[in-house]
């Protein structure tokens, strides 16, 4: 079961007003982990923290126009110990990402560094934009 | 237990100081957990650099922070943000009953582990009965 503080996204102007921590991810965040994701002309990337994770300890899958992030964080017993605080998210985990157009999932790539999963999805060829000539008629 | 609370007003939450960086700043997520000869503190810090990793002890105050790049891939347009991202702090109160000089960390995969051993005298101690 996956234990987990829901934090509301802040922004410049919402910490001004509050004057506090600013909080980190939007109410609509559909889970574990929160993702953030960019598009350019040829790519989707898409990111996610997960520290304290090693890439074998993730299984992502594409399919169509679908990424899947699944894995389990397990934080280490240690013997004897007795906890004071636990804010650390822990358990398994899965999300779906449903793109815009498919990707080329032979071209996909993974990074994950120091706690940062970073995924670089290319659009798959046929969607691409195209340039479309206009030419201006006499 | 009066033992078990004056170890858990070991470490206390301070209070935050106003940030100079354009990237806002975040409390990391930590647990704490007490063994009989140390505390330790785990602290999440994703996207740390291990050599932007600094950990301060100064009258009696335990300050983690850890300074993040910005990250955008270049001329990319965002399409989702669940999360906002930023440099880490967060200021902890330790007593007397840690020995300061022992504090040492290890930093891995975005996960800091904080050792903060406790005075001989704060540890656990079985006293032999002698049979008179």
């Amino acid at each position: 079961m996956l234990m987990r503080i829901p934090r509301v996204f802040g922004d410049p102007w919402f910490d001004q007003v509050f004057q506090g921590w600013p909080e980190r991810e939007t109410a609509e965040a559909r889970g574990y982990p929160a993702l953030n994701a960019w598009e350019d002309a040829e790519h989707y990337f898409v990111e996610a923290e997960l520290p304290g994770m090693k890439m074998e300890d993730l299984d992502l899958t594409i399919t169509g126009n679908e990424l899947t992030i699944k894995g389990a964080r397990n934080l280490s017993q240690v013997q004897g110990a007795r906890y004071h605080r636990r804010e650390r998210p822990a358990g398994a985990f899965a999300r779906l990402v449903r793109l815009p157009v498919e990707i080329d999932a032979s071209k996909a790539e993974a990074h994950l560094r120091d706690g940062v999963l970073s995924v670089t999805l290319p659009k798959s060829p046929a969607v691409k934009p195209k340039k479309i000539q206009v030419k201006v008629a006499d | 237990m009066p033992e078990m609370t004056k170890q858990a007003g070991a470490i206390r939450n301070g209070a935050g100081r106003e940030p100079t960086r354009d990237l806002p700043r975040y409390q990391p997520h930590v647990d704490i957990l007490e063994k009989d000869d140390e505390l330790l503190l785990l602290a999440d810090l994703p996207g740390v650099s291990p050599d932007r990793v600094e950990i301060h002890f100064e009258d009696g105050a335990l300050t983690l922070s850890g300074r993040v790049q910005e990250r955008k891939p270049g001329e990319a347009r965002a399409i989702l943000r669940e999360y906002g991202v930023g440099d880490w702090h967060r200021t902890f109160t330790v007593s007397e009953t840690i020995d300061a000089s022992k504090i040492h960390a290890e930093y891995r995969d975005g996960v800091l582990t904080l050792h903060l051993p406790k005075v001989a005298a704060a540890q656990p101690r079985k006293i032999p009965v002698k049979s008179a």
